[in-house]
């Protein structure tokens, strides 16, 4: 029992960490990014060959994870996002499904369907922590949480940041403004993806095995959930929100129910909290962090 | 051949987005799930009243089959429009999106529930030997096909340009404040369009049906590329969808025919191709430049 609470804690720090970097752009920016599950696997994947193939030490891999993570937000992010924002959103599904597909079929890199196995586990100063310990690992995770959280929430916080909800408001005024809002999205569109491979990275060492099955595109819409059901623009929240929906979705297994319940059933619910939470509460459970302005996001009416 | 028929089924549904797209400025996530419901209730209709004998009767059986699945369709669109898109035509850009995105997991979720994952077809309803006509080898599925697209196409196209309900759709299109003060129902526009794309779709997902084959989860790629397909040829044109969608066919097709791209990459292809259209010329082949306004 206690194990998996452990469990359920470790994979909400590691999606924490996706979500953190969706709430950058989706809270923040005001834009639907539907492939943190594509970044995902591109830092998994990144782990998994570097250290398995060429032998190269957790700690070198992670920030390369990033940077590959990165990379590929900004391949995606500078044709989609000079343009509407539209457009990211059909271009980041079409990126998920592609990232997958061409992990199980470039078989002498990815080993196809098979994935990677074997991956070597982590250590810290000579210490090994294995996942198999799960208060190690917990500590591990939570560590790049922290991290993680106050990197993003300084620059939420900065300069950086009230570009970045300029646009959301207005991007015309924004650009007016002085405020060069290609470059801020895809900016923000590249930090949410490389915190994405941060979390890969980690994912890849605790189950210490990567297979192109684990990243589907209910991961990301878990991500997304996750954000909008905490509350968009409020990075406690959106942790909140892993955390919630990792409850849920292990619920079954929890109370010994996994017979009885379908696989599909979760799915549909968080489908549910998508819609719900947009209709009746769009600003999520804890809604967004106040500025010393009124916040004028969900105002009724919209701008014309 | 092969690419023609694909890509007239692309063109089906790439009219439904250019269409919500064109009146709402919204892409609406759920269309090709839609498509999936539709392909499923057209395939359960035909399997129960097809009888054991092909004959006269299994033809007109096909077309009732379809005709249940866009209706079905049809009001499932204008259901989950009423329900999840209409509140929230007043909010934000992001909340209908987010709420189209949830509405197609779970049609896609439900389905896999209700009738398990396995992939289905139509258990060949016609003889499919192809015939040759004048070099070109054609299957009779094929023939059926582009007979149904072509016979939609036009249908619209005439419905559009030339019906009062079209001209209301234009209408609202191009400007919705000024066409409610003309006396149009907006809302009512936006339902009846969500309806006809929805049973294009539907039409489109039985036609899948009876060539490649129906499982829960095919809208997503399907959506997507038929997505692809109405941005290569201008969002919000209706003639750009029809273009975008058969040229996409053709080089899908093509892509894996001739250019010798390999068969588990085909699907990357159409990602190519918007994220090319996209820096090249993004308001799509017949679109028009538009410049937003504050």
């Amino acid at each position: 029992m206690l194990n998996f609470i452990l469990l359920i804690l470790i994979y909400t720090g590691i999606y924490a960490l996706m979500a953190i970097g969706q709430n950058l752009i989706t809270g923040y920016v005001g834009l639907l990014s539907l492939t943190q599950a594509g970044f995902f696997a591109i830092g998994s994947y990144v782990t998994a060959i570097l250290s398995v193939t060429y032998g190269i030490d957790f700690w070198v891999t992670i920030p390369l994870a990033a940077v590959v993570a990165g990379f590929f937000g900004l391949v995606i992010g500078l044709p989609t996002l000079r343009l509407k924002g539209d457009y990211l959103a059909i271009a980041t599904l079409g990126f998920g499904e592609i990232v997958r597909n061409i992990l199980n079929n470039w078989d002498k890199v990815t080993n196809g369907p098979m994935g990677i196995q074997r991956i070597p586990m982590i250590s810290v100063f000579g210490v090994r922590v294995s996942p198999y310990e799960k208060w190690g690992f917990l500590v591990l995770v939570w560590l790049f949480v922290l991290v993680g959280y106050l990197l993003f929430e300084r620059l939420a916080k900065s300069r950086i940041g009230r570009a970045l909800e300029a646009i959301r408001e207005d991007e015309i005024a924004a650009s007016s403004m002085g405020i060069n809002t290609t470059r801020y999205k895809v900016w923000a569109f590249v930090f949410g993806a490389a915190i994405a491979g941060v979390a890969g990275s980690l994912q890849a060492e605790f189950i210490l095995s990567v297979t192109p099955g684990a990243f589907t595109f209910m991961v990301s819409i878990m991500v997304l959930c996750m954000v909008v059901l905490g509350g968009m623009g409020n990075f406690k929240a959106v942790i909140l929100g892993a955390f919630l929906i990792q409850f849920i979705s292990y619920f079954p297994q929890l109370v010994g129910l996994s017979n009885v319940i379908p696989p599909q059933f979760k799915q549909v619910l968080f489908g549910l909290i998508l819609v719900i939470m947009m209709i009746w509460r769009p600003q999520g459970i804890l809604g967004r962090e106040k500025r010393n302005a009124p916040g004028s996001f969900f105002r009724k009416g919209g701008r014309s | 051949m092969n690419g023609m028929t694909l890509g007239g089924i692309y063109a089906l549904i790439a009219l439904g987005y250019t269409m919500v797209y064109g009146i709402l400025k919204f892409i609406n996530f759920a269309h090709g799930d839609i498509l999936m419901v539709g392909s499923y209730i057209g395939l359960f209709t035909f399997d129960a009243i097809r009888g054991q004998t092909l004959g006269p009767w299994t033809i007109v059986a096909f077309f009732i089959a379809m005709l249940a699945g866009m209706l079905f369709s049809a009001g499932l669109g204008m259901a989950i429009e009423r329900i999840a898109y209409k509140p929230l035509r007043k909010a934000t850009r992001l909340a209908p999106l987010l709420s189209a995105i949830g509405v197609s997991f779970i049609l896609s979720n439900m389905a896999a529930w209700m009738w398990g994952t396995k992939s289905r077809k139509l258990e060949y309803p016609f003889d499919n030997t192809p015939l040759h006509i004048g070099g070109v080898s054609i299957t009779p599925h094929q023939i059926l096909i582009l007979v149904v697209v072509i016979v939609m196409m036009v249908s619209l196209k005439l419905f559009v340009d030339k019906s009062r309900i079209g001209k209301a759709m234009r209408a609202t299109s191009l400007d919705q404040d000024t066409a409610k003060l003309m006396g149009i129902k907006a809302d009512r526009i936006i339902a009846i369009t969500f309806a006809i794309g929805s049973a294009l779709a539907a039409t489109a997902g039985f036609l899948i049906a009876l060539e490649i084959k129906v499982y829960p989860s095919m809208g997503t790629m399907t959506g997507l590329k038929a997505f692809v397909a109405a941005v290569v040829g201008g969002i919000g044109n209706i003639s750009g969808a029809m273009l975008g969608g058969i040229l996409l066919g053709l080089l899908e097709t093509f892509g894996v025919a001739l250019l010798g791209i390999p068969y588990g990459l085909r699907d990357t292809i159409a990602f190519v191709a918007l994220i090319i259209i996209l820096l090249v010329k993004p308001e799509g082949l017949l679109g028009k430049v538009e410049k937003e306004k504050v």
